[in-house]
């Protein structure tokens, strides 16, 4: 090892060197983390910022937001959003409604096939887990383009998912070009063609009620499963080391008192895995809300509007239409239901714990 | 907390939790029931991208008429040559883009590995001012939404003047607060020992890091590989909005463009899925070599 001080024994030098025996200093330590503040300020702190400025601007990204042409509007992109009537809030409340339907189906879906396909390969009477985990994780890692391309084909009106179902006789829908709510239409079954009265003369937001009560388009379902097909390997993760945290001492102990395989998921598996499931459902709900890339890749918002998401919206605006104000706009309102929700998941799993 | 013996291998499974004693028939049809259903999903997950494969050597028309079959008949490499650049008549620029995403994929990984692993070092074993309130904003950074960042960035790299440039491209990925919490642990992990006998030794902050440190966290240098090389391959949305240069495209958002514009509408899925299965190649090559990193901590830095 080379050293870069040879004791020559004045005391200057051995000062030195004992100096370097103690912990080192501090600006090693500033130095080190450097990086990682600058990117952090720089494409973290500071885009969070900017936007925050730029939410209160009518401003086309052709200037300078600081110096150049801009006109400061306050919050009129956020009332835009939320209270002026107009096409913006039909399309927003519109979003919200989307993703508000997606979100649920999503997540319960993700949630429950998760939470099965971790117990399937935890089985200790099954063989080949790992190969299952390998499996039913890989589409987790794939890229969301792939997989978007993948399911145009699948769900295509003369693709995989149909021909599938045209083996049971079924004619299967047009996927991505229907779009029809799937609460009307099972309404429709049961001969409510038109909206009740008190449904069709409320609105909120500029959507009436009976539009709300819309359910998720048949366009969108596609959307939500292939939602679930890619995120529930990710959280069969989760609840596998929720199940490996659990003693297998414990376990054998209650089969031994007599407790059956039902008996001993339901009162001790099911109970010693509820904080995971909070967190799952949370992650869950965090990362559907945000839901962009498959919009962007598969539907473009459409089929009339049913799969447009407040990501998306916000992606439109800005920059389609050069409306970065608003779409900054959209995007903070969009944080701010995600964190609300995110901490009254919390409590609420909290309080139950 | 209730002293646990010493661990038992994985196999050895305490008997009353195994159904060997159960009556044959209960068994036998517990076991179908659970293959069944293992089969079933191993077709549901693992059926799409051999549909993928098979669709990409197909004919258009071959695939709209048989979408379910795996045989393609007849066979064709028509989409293939395309993507090989071997069709003067349908020129996609395939090298450019797979160029771009390697340029990419592989800058942010290098300087994520050595972002990460210093900050995650300072941060576990320096003392500075102001550690712990770093330590602080990385660990509340990860409760920003991420699509939030999708505007911002595009105003800063634009304000920077790195809009339509590689920079631009790369910059804004390389924080990663995942990362530098992993290599943090990491390195609280290794015995403290190790490095003051290297400091009485002589070496310096640098030198004990590089020489004495990080050999022993490897695997959390795998780990943020491959996850960093995982996510910025598969990163879309950033390159979306940080260019408009046809020539700056990586592979996943050349594809996406294209089928946004020529390839639009239920046509072409032979190319399509042939690009979708060249973009999901590197990804399969890394997870079939490192599945055990991507299993152990999946659970950690699997999300976006």
């Amino acid at each position: 090892m080379p050293s870069t001080s040879t004791g020559t024994g004045t005391g200057r030098h051995s000062h030195r060197r004992l100096a370097r025996f103690r912990r080192p200093g501090a600006g090693a330590g500033l130095l080190f983390v450097a990086p990682a503040v600058l990117s952090l300020l720089l494409f973290l702190i500071g885009p969070i910022l900017m936007a925050a400025w730029v939410s209160l601007l009518d401003w086309n990204a052709q200037s300078n937001p600081f110096t150049g042409d801009y006109e400061f509007v306050g919050t009129e992109n956020y009332q835009e959003l939320l209270t002026t009537p107009g096409l913006l809030r039909t399309d927003f409340m519109m979003s919200l409604r989307n993703t508000v339907y997606f979100v649920l189906c999503s997540v319960t879906g993700t949630t429950v096939l998760s939470f099965v396909l971790a117990l399937a390969v935890n089985s200790r009477v099954l063989r080949g887990r790992s190969f299952f985990r390998l499996v039913f994780y890989f589409p987790a890692i794939t890229s969301s383009v792939a997989i978007a391309m993948i399911f145009l084909f699948l769900f295509a009106n003369s693709g995989v998912v149909n021909g599938v179902l045209s083996w049971f006789g079924i004619e299967g829908p047009r996927w991505f070009n229907d779009p029809g709510g799937v609460l009307h239409l099972v309404l429709g079954w049961f001969g409510v063609d038109q909206p009740p009265g008190a449904l069709a003369d409320h609105d909120l937001g500029g959507l009436s009620l009976w539009q709300w009560a819309a359910g998720p388009s048949v366009a969108m379902s596609a959307l939500i499963l292939l939602s679930i097909w890619t995120s529930s390997g990710v959280f069969m993760l989760f609840f596998l080391v929720g199940l490996q945290d659990i003693p297998v001492e414990l376990e054998e102990a209650t089969a031994i008192d007599g407790a059956n395989s039902w008996q001993r998921f339901r009162f001790l598996t099911l109970p010693l895995m509820r904080r995971m499931v909070v967190l799952v459902i949370t992650l869950a709900l965090i990362s559907s809300w945000q839901v962009f890339d498959q919009i962007f890749l598969i539907s473009q918002g459409s089929p009339v509007k049913t799969t447009l998401t407040p990501a998306y919206v916000s992606y439109v605006r800005s920059f389609r239409d050069g409306e970065f104000g608003v779409g900054a706009a959209v995007a903070f309102v969009l944080a701010t239901i995600v964190i609300v929700l995110t901490l009254a998941q919390r409590w609420l799993g909290r309080e139950r714990a | 907390m209730r002293r646990r013996g010493p661990r038992r291998p994985a196999e050895a499974v305490p008997v009353v939790l195994t159904d060997r004693f159960s009556p044959w028939p209960r068994r036998l049809a517990f076991r179908t029931v659970a293959y069944g259903l293992l089969a079933l999903g191993t077709i549901v997950y693992l059926g799409p991208f051999l549909v993928q494969l098979a669709t990409s050597f197909k004919t258009d028309a071959g695939a709209t008429a048989n979408p379910v079959s795996l045989i393609p008949s007849p066979v064709s490499t028509a989409a293939w040559e395309i993507v090989a650049g071997d069709n003067s008549a349908y020129p996609v620029p395939v090298a450019r883009w797979v160029a771009n995403s390697f340029v990419v994929t592989g800058c942010v990984t290098l300087g994520r590995l050595l972002i990460d692993s210093l900050a995650g070092y300072a941060l576990a074993r320096l003392r500075f001012p102001g550690r712990s309130a770093v330590l602080a904003t990385v660990i509340a950074v990860l409760a920003v939404p991420n699509i939030v960042l999708l505007i911002p960035r595009f105003l800063v790299v634009n304000q920077l003047g790195l809009f339509n440039t590689y920079a631009g491209m790369v910059l804004p990925l390389l924080f990663d607060a995942v990362g530098i919490l992993l290599m943090r642990a990491a390195f609280q992990a290794v015995p403290p020992e190790l490095e003051e006998a290297a400091r009485i030794d002589g070496a310096g902050v640098l030198r004990t890091f590089w020489s004495v440190v990080l050999p022993l966290v490897k695997p959390a240098l795998v780990t943020v590989t491959i996850f960093s090389f995982q996510g910025s391959w598969n990163e879309f949305t950033h390159f979306l909005v940080a260019t408009s240069d046809p020539d700056l495209a990586t592979l996943n958002l050349g594809i996406a463009r294209l089928s946004a514009g020529d390839l639009a509408g239920p046509t072409q899925f032979p190319l399509k899925l042939a690009l979708a299965t060249l973009s999901t190649i590197p990804i399969a090559v890394v997870y079939i070599f490192f599945s055990r990193y991507f299993i152990r901590f999946g659970a950690t830095t699997g999300l976006k």
